[in-house]
């Protein structure tokens, strides 16, 4: 056995003694003094690799491969037993970290928007886009805008059916809570001039006791288009193009001659349910040419279709609330539920 | 309204047909069908009885037992607990086997030991009247046989039969105000003919003259003609005691009407036939037979059939009698004076036409309606239809065996103008979307008794007289309103005009969406409370008692309007406790009402937004104001210590935008908590939305973000509590100037190691450059820099 054979032969033991030791070091240090060990400065390895100098090429080279085999060995080994520890500290992590994700402590509580303002939204962004702006105006306002401007002078009996809430300003039943929308319309024509394509929604007031059914402060919703040549056939066209859009394709609409003194021809509007019969939802007409004179429009020259219904009676249709004073009870149980 | 198809039926006898068709018929016309009864079906099995004895229940008090007799032979026991009936009466008895609306059939049964066999029924069981508390006594009611007789029926006659009655529809309409018309029987036949396509007359009427003129002894002088358009005055003689007929009795009832006596009987049969309303006056107490129209002086006194004493005022229209005295309320009550009684034999009956507007303003100045009424404000008619109504009501009369003088005085006032209105084909067409020619419009018109005749240059247009029964309809619009009810809203075709602009929301409105979701996001549930309070909440809320006052509030306790979100969200907090839920997040958004300032009618109506967080204190309530200021870019927030009524003394703020005052921010008074029963602090932020949408906001500029790594420094100063930390703050970034990026308050500490009356106060901070990367001699000297203007400005030292 030469020198080199002799070398080679102890490398061969070291490394496998070695190899022993890295499958089975349990940690990281462990590894590293095993590697050191055999591929150290003061290795067998470094050692055999000294000795290569001192032969020729021939031999060099082969015992030069055979050194660098068992190196590329012993390194993967270590790469191996490194892995193996990291997969077991990864795993003992996992372990450690375990958590039970139903224990929902300080969830991140998101508020409601109220049930009316859900609706109104809705309304808006539909008639927003049908063409319409969205008009407001004061809920306090004067007998000429709720009243008088909309062709219901004083002696009308029209008046005592809205079941005005008067307020204790100027002279009696001067100043009043709007007992509709329409108010809006006046305001509105007054300040610009045709074409017009507004809603108006907003609060609106009646002397009525609050129960199932009423309440004395309501919301509403009006339209009010003038230009052009509006026709009645516009007025049922574009009723029905909202009740569509609003509540489906497959609900239907129909007009029915009524009475309000600020339209004429004066409808009231139908929807259709799925059992085939009509649902009432709210009051449309031709502006009257007096309306329209009295904001300073020429009724000969454009003409005007308006229309109006009440917002809070969607939200009790759409969840068959049994009780509209749930909207004004401000129950947190009741406004977490929307 | 309510209307029965067989009285229809003797104004236009084509009406026929499904009940349900002819309902659709005339909701299509404006007359909205709310309710539809058939009425007059009795069930089999239910028959006449005749009462004959009465015994008291051996063992209950509540139940007599009732031998009847029913037509077969041996009396029948039934146990009744009615005690209406008299031994002698007619009565319904539903023999055992017969079914009762609703289901229930009639069984014998045992009743304590009694046996019943059938049981006599209450008008509201056999759906003939409203009254279910006694037995249904059919005396009354029997058809007549010859005059002033009634037929009793054979006992066991099954009751329709008996009672002479046939099916019949009963419709409930809602009538507008623009149809006085259609407030009368003929009216509404009048319509659904037209609509159906049949024939439509009214029936003469005539009664026997007495050949004494009515002229000779009754006169009328119409003072003011503008109250009193026409005043149709007709005498009758011989008023006997004698009740209306059974038929005439059923038809008011079916209409809602309780029959009274046989004149008001009369004169409301005719009223709801005819849409024409009469009052009678006792001759003898009209001094001279004389009567004049004239209008109140203010303060005159009357005392009305109801029995009130009723104080007139300046415009009021009365009837006065020949001294002047005023005996009735024009066109809506009359008076206690001339009331017919039990010793009237002779009457004066007006029927007259009344200036809608001046009844409309009497009714509603003495908050006093009547039948009457309703009709008058409406308009009634003034044309032949005062005539027809005169002389129905004479002929019914006559049957009751009055006596009708000759003749009658009739006066005239300001009747309305009936000249003809040209109606231009093109403008109706243009307004209502058909394409119907002359003829076609005046079909429609002239279906429902208006005159239509050609005009214009080619004939194409219309001239058209309105008849007199349609007082409110003048217009060539109320034409348009004739002739789209005529053709069929459903005839109209369907357009959607397009509107030249695109449809938007307005910045404000975006912008309140936004807060909204900023709220929303906060964790705040969206209220809406109502926004009335009673007239002590705004006190006890801390706030000045200024609230604009409503006139005809519906109760006390919501007579004043709101000047502050404060009371309704107190209100909401405390409701939600006392239904053990002590913390809610609330917000709301609305309106208050200030007190206009001195020229000014309306108040000033800022739209506030309010936030009320119940267990939570002042920080959360800045936290929630900062999140808005973010949101809104709201340029220069300042959060300027002061009082704020309602709210904590100490704890509380102005919120200043701009420089400009735009709401609160802190905690509600434990004095105002404490009066509306919550427990705990509760936070608040109320923001005028109007103020601070109105002002600027929403401005952002874009800075490049820095490619060069911050440098932190933490500082911790010990701050005298006088001192704001906004005022450090304040100072950090002036020193700091545009290379502190960052400023971040992130400990506050009051405690042991710090002198009393300070606190500390740490802030991150973190300097970075745009171009550089700073360097350690930068950073310490802006370091020092912040220490030296904060200990400087604020008195604070620096915390080592």
């Amino acid at each position: 056995m030469t020198q080199t054979e002799e070398m080679l032969s102890e490398l061969a033991l070291a490394a496998a003694a070695a190899e022993g030791r890295l499958a089975a070091a349990d940690s990281l240090e462990a590894v590293t003094a095993a590697e050191r060990e055999v591929l150290g400065r003061r290795s067998v390895m470094a050692e055999a690799k000294k000795s290569l100098g001192g032969l020729d090429p021939d031999r060099r080279r082969d015992a030069g491969r055979a050194v660098n085999q068992v190196r590329e060995r012993l390194e993967a080994a270590a790469g191996r037993a490194r892995a193996r520890l990291a997969e077991a500290a990864r795993a003992a992590r996992y372990e450690s970290e375990r958590l039970d994700l139903t224990e929902r402590l300080n969830p991140i509580r998101r508020g409601r928007l109220h049930l009316v303002t859900q609706a109104r939204d809705r309304l808006e962004d539909v008639f927003v886009g049908m063409g319409f702006t969205v008009v407001e105006g004061p809920e306090v306002e004067t007998a000429w805008y709720n009243f008088e401007a909309l062709n219901i002078p004083e002696w009308h009996p029209a008046r005592g059916e809205f079941d005005t809430i008067f307020v204790n300003l100027g002279q009696p039943e001067e100043v009043m809570l709007r007992s509709h929308t329409s108010p809006v319309q006046i305001r509105t024509m007054e300040a610009r001039r045709p074409p017009i394509y507004v809603v108006a929604p907003g609060r609106t007031f009646r002397a009525d006791t609050a129960d199932a059914t009423h309440l004395p402060a309501f919301s509403q919703i009006e339209g009010l288009v003038v230009d052009r040549g509006i026709t009645m056939g516009d007025l049922a066209g574009t009723i029905d193009e909202f009740v569509k859009a609003f509540f489906g394709g497959e609900v239907k609409s129909r007009l029915r001659p009524s009475y309000f003194p600020f339209t004429e021809p004066s409808a009231e509007f139908d929807i259709s349910r799925p059992d085939g019969s009509w649902l009432e939802l709210g009051g449309c007409g031709m502006v009257h040419p007096q309306v329209l004179s009295n904001c300073g429009i020429d009724p000969e020259e454009w003409q005007g279709f308006a229309f109006g219904f009440g917002i809070d009676r969607l939200a009790v249709m759409r969840y068959g609330l049994d009780d509209i004073r749930e909207l004004v009870n401000n129950d947190v149980r009741f406004l977490r539920q929307f | 309204m309510k209307v029965l198809l067989s009285w229809l039926r003797e104004f236009a006898p084509g009406i026929d047909g499904d009940p349900a068709d002819l309902a659709d018929a005339l909701s299509a016309l404006g007359l909205a069908v709310e309710a539809m009864t058939v009425t007059g079906e009795v069930p089999a099995g239910v028959v006449a009885a005749r009462v004959l004895s009465l015994r008291p229940h051996p063992d209950a008090d509540r139940i007599q037992l009732v031998d009847v007799d029913d037509g077969r032979g041996d009396a029948v026991q039934v146990c009744c607990g009615a005690f209406n009936m008299a031994v002698g009466d007619i009565v319904p008895l539903a023999r055992v086997g017969a079914v009762l609306g609703g289901g229930t059939e009639i069984r014998r049964r045992t009743i304590r030991g009694q046996d019943s066999f059938g049981m006599c029924c209450s008008g509201a069981e056999l759906g003939l009247s409203d009254d279910a508390d006694g037995i249904l006594i059919l005396d009354g009611l029997l058809p007549d046989d010859g005059p002033g007789g009634a037929s009793r029926p054979e006992p066991g006659t099954p009751l329709a039969e008996a009672l002479g009655l046939g099916p019949d529809v009963l419709w409930d309409l809602e009538v507008n105000a623009n149809r006085p018309d259609a407030m009368s029987v003929m009216g509404v036949a009048r319509d659904l003919a037209a609509a159906v396509g049949v024939d439509f007359a009214a029936p003469e009427w005539t009664s026997p003259p007495s050949g004494e003129p009515a002229s000779g002894a009754i006169s009328v002088e119409i003072v003011d003609p503008t109250l009193c358009g026409r005043f149709h005055a007709r005498l009758l003689r011989g008023v006997t005691g004698a009740e209306s007929p059974a038929w005439m009795r059923r038809r008011l009832t079916a209409l809602g009407m309780r029959p009274v006596n046989g004149i008001v009987d009369v004169s409301n049969y005719v009223m709801l036939e005819l849409g024409q309303p009469s009052h009678a006056f006792d001759l003898a107490e009209l001094p001279g037979g004389r009567l004049r129209v004239r209008r109140a002086a203010d303060g005159e006194r009357i005392v009305t059939l109801d029995g009130v004493e009723r104080t007139l005022a300046d415009g009021d229209g009365v009837i006065a009698d020949g001294d002047d005295e005023p005996i009735g309320i024009a066109g809506i009550m009359g008076g206690r004076s001339t009331e017919i009684g039990p010793d009237t034999a002779d009457v004066l009956m007006e029927m007259a036409w009344w200036d809608p507007p001046s009844v409309s303003r009497t009714a509603k100045r003495l908050n006093l309606s009547s039948e009457a009424a309703t009709r008058f404000r409406r308009g009634a008619d003034w044309g032949d239809n005062v005539e027809r109504a005169a002389a129905r009501f004479c002929q019914l009369a006559a049957e009751l065996g009055m006596t009708v003088a000759s003749g009658a005085v009739d006066e005239r006032g300001d009747l309305p103008d009936r000249s003809p209105l040209r109606v231009r084909t093109a403008r109706i067409n243009g307004m209502l979307g058909t394409d119907l020619d002359a003829a076609a419009i005046g079909g429609h018109l002239r279906s429902i008794g208006f005159e239509a005749t050609p005009a214009g240059d080619d004939g194409e247009d219309l001239d058209v007289t309105v008849p007199t029964w349609r007082w409110d309809t003048s217009t060539e619009t109320d034409m348009a309103e004739e002739v789209a009810r005529l053709h069929g809203f459903d005839n109209i075709e369907r357009t959607v005009p397009r509107s030249s602009d695109a449809g938007s929301l307005s910045g404000y409105q975006q912008d309140r969406r936004l807060v909204r979701q900023v709220l929303v996001g906060a964790g705040c549930d969206e209220t809406q409370p109502m926004p009335f309070l009673a007239p002590d909440d705004l006190a006890a809320a801390g706030l000045p008692s200024d609230g604009i006052v409503l006139t005809n509030p519906l109760d006390a306790g919501a007579s004043v309007l709101r000047t502050s979100l404060l009371p309704g969200q107190l209100q909401a907090v405390s409701y939600n406790q006392r239904h053990f839920n002590p913390a809610v997040r609330f917000f709301e958004i609305g309106h208050v009402y200030l007190p206009p300032p001195e020229g000014q009618l309306l108040p000033d109506e800022p739209e506030m937004a309010a936030v009320a967080l119940a267990g939570e204190e002042a920080p959360e309530a800045a936290a929630v104001l900062s999140a808005l200021s973010e949101a809104l870019a709201l340029p220069g927030l300042e959060i300027r210590a002061g009082a704020r009524p309602g709210l904590h003394l100490t704890r509380s703020a102005e919120v200043i935008v701009a420089g400009r005052y735009v709401g609160e921010v802190g905690e509600v008074d434990p004095a105002v908590l404490e009066r509306f029963g919550i427990t705990g602090p509760v936070g608040w932020l109320q923001l005028d939305l109007t103020a601070v949408l109105g002002g600027p906001h929403g401005n952002r500029t874009y800075k490049p973000v820095s490619k060069y790594p911050p440098s932190d420094v933490d500082l911790a100063f010990v701050v005298p509590d006088g001192v704001a930390a906004a005022a450090v703050e304040r100072s950090l970034r002036s020193a700091g100037g545009a290379l502190l990026a960052e400023v971040d308050l992130f400990d506050a500490y009051r405690g042991p190691g710090l002198p009393a009356g300070a606190r500390s106060l740490a802030y991150h901070l973190r300097f970075c450059a745009p171009d550089r990367t700073l360097t350690d001699a930068e950073v310490s000297r802006l370091r020092q820099s912040c220490v030296d203007r904060v200990t400087q400005k604020t008195g604070a030292t620096l915390r080592t």
